[in-house]
């Protein structure tokens, strides 16, 4: 018998700008001990068909029509109480972010036995029991003490567990996870991944696994439903719809993702729904100076050390400091793109920022084109440092000031480091937004009106402004969507191959480093522990570290190789 | 300037575009916001317009007739038959247009005021803000110590110290701009403090990073990206602080040191109303009270207005 039934739902927000459907038309059925996936990119409506059926809509979002029915009893048009009743006892969530969804007052057992009392109506001394019995199944070592401890002295792995135990309390038939592994590393996102097919599959509990990453979705879901703007175009076995995928849409979505086993020359653009914007790099690379190729690496650093305070005191001996960044060394070589890779808190962000000036050094030195630039006192080179650099940021959101005009973004390196009077400076943003396919007409717009991928294109054209030899790239796709992350690197790529800009490329995603990278650098808190070509690092890592990193990448065996550029 | 003349045809104009933006579009669903934006536009025209309006020039005094004195509104006078909307006071002075005269100062010192502690408060808060470490600890501290004293009185004091400095002659025409100045000194805390805070949260976000990878200097970091990032909580306070310094500058005249008897303020009629309240003549007290009320009510409530519609949170 399906355990959960959606038929038909469309969801609407009314508005002044008149009525916004997110969910339209949209059919799904679960059975009990399925993991059923619900993938599409942003705005595509899969976390609002989870609000809808936990009934957790915000307003003035409603189910304008179809119906939500749970073994065969409708749910959709229950009123609060009963919905409240349904939710967190035969319907359980889990959230994005295990931080904000564990109450950090109160201590992990009191949350978890008080949830299992409401439930079960149990006595005390069974809820306690049953909460070290949870605790222990969802993997967390020594139950009886960490009953006691408080949200904060759980790690983020360990935190998303204790949701996890909190979302089984009440036995539910039913697990909504709501991007439940983006927040986590991905050593941590793999066994929590695990821990949820077992879940699964012991007790019988259907889960909806909301998600927007291709890799999570073809190793962990039984089944799999892929929506677009509201609509869902392809549901299928995920073997089925990942392997042999029908709907162009799916087609499109499928070829964007990074492999990890193969190099291809160049992404497949994504051509649906007329997404795929020009980039006229051939326009680009008339104008562009022909760099002097010199002797010897164009970036050389030599042990860079970065030392962040963590307790202050009036003493020296008594500050406590923390070693972000511990004697590094390496060289860039002119044309190369050169990768650092690593998880959250390895330092290799911190490694873009000292290299570009933003933070200072606590030792070592910067080289760049044969000229030391990382001595503060040395004003001249730092300028002509800053002309030859530019940085692109992962943020799209932020790395654009919302109220400045596209206009004055990119007019101002050009201001900073020439003498163009205005005249010359509003024909020549408006060639860099045509050649980075926005058109004239964005010049007059504010970031705001602009989506994730065109804000990114506007920070490559900014970065481009001052005709910099050297990029850096600083996770510049992990903000985006699959599709439009395809087509930044492209760009990324275009601008290596045609104008034969230098980029320093950092990503937590092996697989995106294997298409983009030459040369890669592996860090661990704070420490280089190998660097090698991306070809023999992928094939014959030496650390241990890394040979870890690499099984933890996701398979994509199954995945459709339609429409993919393997030359 | 070629091409904005064909942006221009593409994109809407700047008025078109305020028109049909969120604010705009929540304050023409708002009756308490056109109200008390209306009332505050009323209030403000007719004070700049005063010379225009007011029947009499209360401080020619040729034009003053000491029959007069005393007339109750709307009533006839019983030595010269004239009469006047909201009546006279003990000169014989018309009160509507010692009121239209009164709002023009009051509203001056008002705005003046705001702007004195707006500029203040926002370079020191952004400085605060952006630069930290020492810097922050000693503005921030300051602004700590001048909060353990009411405003009221770091104005008073300000005030008498200035006079104290200002030669006899000049007291009378210097002393609207010591008040302009005193209670300008007594309300920057408030702009600091936000703009440092609005400031903390902006330096570390990228387009910031950005700025300083091109090269550009902390000050054009400053004022030309943070700056405007941090204006919108500003506009907020600074509708509240006028009304906060227009009854300021009230309490001030209604003590006595603030605008003097020559150039009265809507507290300095206050203060000479008070003194005929109990012997029948309440209209000389009232009216200019009144008047002071729904000045800073309005203002006050189109703060609040503006503070609610520019809260996302509140959306």
């Amino acid at each position: 018998m399906t355990l959960l039934n959606i038929e038909n739902l469309t969801v609407e927000y009314p508005s002044r700008h008149g009525s916004f459907k997110a969910v339209s038309g949209a059919n799904l059925a679960l059975e009990p001990g399925e993991i059923h996936g619900l993938v599409g990119e942003s705005g595509a409506g899969k976390s609002t068909v989870g609000a809808a059926i936990l009934g957790l809509l915000e307003a003035p979002g409603h189910i304008s029509s179809g119906e939500i029915t749970l073994r065969s009893r409708a749910i959709s048009g229950l009123d609060s109480a009963a919905m409240q009743s349904l939710r967190g006892k035969t319907i359980s969530m889990i959230f994005q972010d295990p931080l904000t969804s564990l109450n950090p007052l109160i201590k992990v057992g009191e949350q978890l036995t008080e949830t299992i009392i409401t439930h079960l109506g149990v006595s005390q001394q069974q809820a306690h029991q049953r909460a070290l019995d949870l605790l222990d199944r969802v993997g967390i070592p020594d139950p009886a003490l960490r009953l006691n401890q408080f949200p904060h002295q759980f790690s983020g792995g360990m935190r998303q567990r204790v949701v996890i135990a909190l979302a089984l309390c009440s036995e539910p038939d039913v697990i909504i996870a709501d991007e439940p592994t983006t927040a986590l590393d991905v050593a941590v996102q793999a066994q929590i991944l695990d821990l949820i097919k077992d879940l699964a599959a012991e007790r019988q509990v259907g889960v909806i696994l909301i998600t927007h990453d291709m890799g999570v979705i073809a190793d962990t879901t039984d089944r799999v439903t892929v929506m677009y703007q509201g609509q869902v175009v392809e549901t299928g076995p995920t073997k089925t719809v990942m392997g042999q995928p029908q709907h162009p849409y799916t087609q499109s979505l499928i070829a964007a993702v990074p492999r990890p086993q193969v190099k291809l020359r160049r992404f497949s653009q994504v051509s649906y729904g007329g997404r795929d914007t020009r980039f006229a790099i051939e326009d680009l690379a008339r104008n562009w100076p022909k760099a002097t190729p010199s002797d010897g690496p164009l970036l050389s650093v030599r042990n860079l050390t970065k030392k962040f305070p963590i307790a202050k005191s009036l003493i020296p001996g008594r500050s406590k400091w923390l070693t972000a960044v511990d004697d590094i060394s390496f060289d860039i070589n002119s044309g190369d793109v050169f990768g650092i890779v690593g998880e959250s808190g390895s330092g290799k962000s911190t490694v873009a920022r000292l290299i570009s000036g933003l933070y200072p050094l606590n030792g070592g030195t910067v080289h760049f084109d044969g000229a030391l630039v990382s001595d503060p006192k040395d004003k001249a080179a730092q300028q002509n440092f800053r002309r030859d650099i530019q940085m692109i940021f992962q943020d799209p959101y932020s790395s654009l000031n919302p109220r400045m005009r596209v206009l004055d973004i990119i007019a101002e390196p050009i201001r900073h480091h020439t003498t163009r009077n205005s005249h010359d400076l509003t024909p020549r943003v408006h060639e860099l937004l045509d050649q980075v396919g926005l058109g004239k007409s964005a010049a007059a717009k504010y970031p705001h009106e602009f989506s994730g991928g065109q804000r990114q294109r506007i920070s490559i054209a900014r970065a481009l402004a001052t005709q910099p030899r050297f990029l850096i790239c600083d996770e510049p796709t992990s903000a985006l969507d699959v599709s439009i992350q395809a087509q930044i690197l492209n760009i990324l790529k275009d601008l290596q191959d045609h104008l034969g800009l230098t980029l320093l490329f950092i990503s937590h995603d092996l697989p995106v480093v294997r298409q983009m990278c030459d040369r890669v650098a592996v860090m661990k808190q704070g420490k280089l522990l190998e660097l090698q070509d991306t070809q023999a690092l992928f094939t014959t890592p030496k650390t241990a570290y890394t040979q870890e990193l690499l099984g933890l990448m996701p398979r994509l065996d199954g995945l459709s190789t339609q429409g993919l550029d393997l030359r | 300037m070629t091409h904005s003349h064909n942006d221009t045809d593409t994109t809407p104009s700047r008025l078109s575009r305020a028109w049909h933006s969120d604010l705009a579009w929540k304050f023409r669903h708002s009756p308490i916001a056109m109200l008390s934006m209306s009332v505050t536009v009323l209030l403000v025209l007719s004070a700049i317009f005063a010379p225009l309006i007011a029947p009499h020039n209360p401080f020619d005094p040729g034009s003053l007739n000491l029959m007069n004195g005393f007339t109750p509104p709307l009533t006839p006078n019983a030595f010269t038959t004239d009469t006047f909307i909201l009546g006279t006071d003990d000169q014989g002075r018309d009160i509507f247009s010692t009121i239209l005269y009164g709002m023009r100062i009051s509203l001056f010192v008002g705005f003046a005021a705001v702007s004195l502690g707006m500029i203040i408060g926002i370079t020191l808060g952004l400085i605060s803000g952006y630069f930290g470490g020492i810097v922050d600890a000693v503005i921030m501290r300051i602004a700590d110590i001048q909060l353990t004293f009411p405003s009221i009185l770091v104005a008073m004091l300000i005030f008498g110290v200035a006079k104290g400095f200002t030669p006899p002659q000049y007291r009378d025409e210097m002393a609207i701009w010591v008040l302009i100045i005193a209670i300008g000194l007594s309300d920057w805390v408030q702009f600091a403090r936000v703009v440092r805070g609005a400031t903390l949260v902006e330096k570390h976000k990228e387009y910031v990073q950005a700025a300083r990878l091109i090269g550009r200097s902390a000050t054009a970091i400053i004022f030309s990206h943070i700056l405007r990032n941090v204006m919108s909580p500003v506009l907020v306070i600074a509708t509240i602080s006028l009304a906060l310094a227009i009854i300021a500058e009230a309490t001030l005249s209604f003590l006595g040191v603030g605008a003097p008897p020559t150039q009265p303020s809507l507290g300095t009629l206050i203060r000479i109303g008070q003194g005929f309240l109990f012997s029948g003549e309440w209209w000389i007290l009232f009216f200019p009270a009144a008047t002071l009320l729904m000045l800073a009510l309005a203002v006050n409530l189109m703060g609040d207005w503006l503070r609610d519609a520019l809260n996302p949170k509140l959306k």
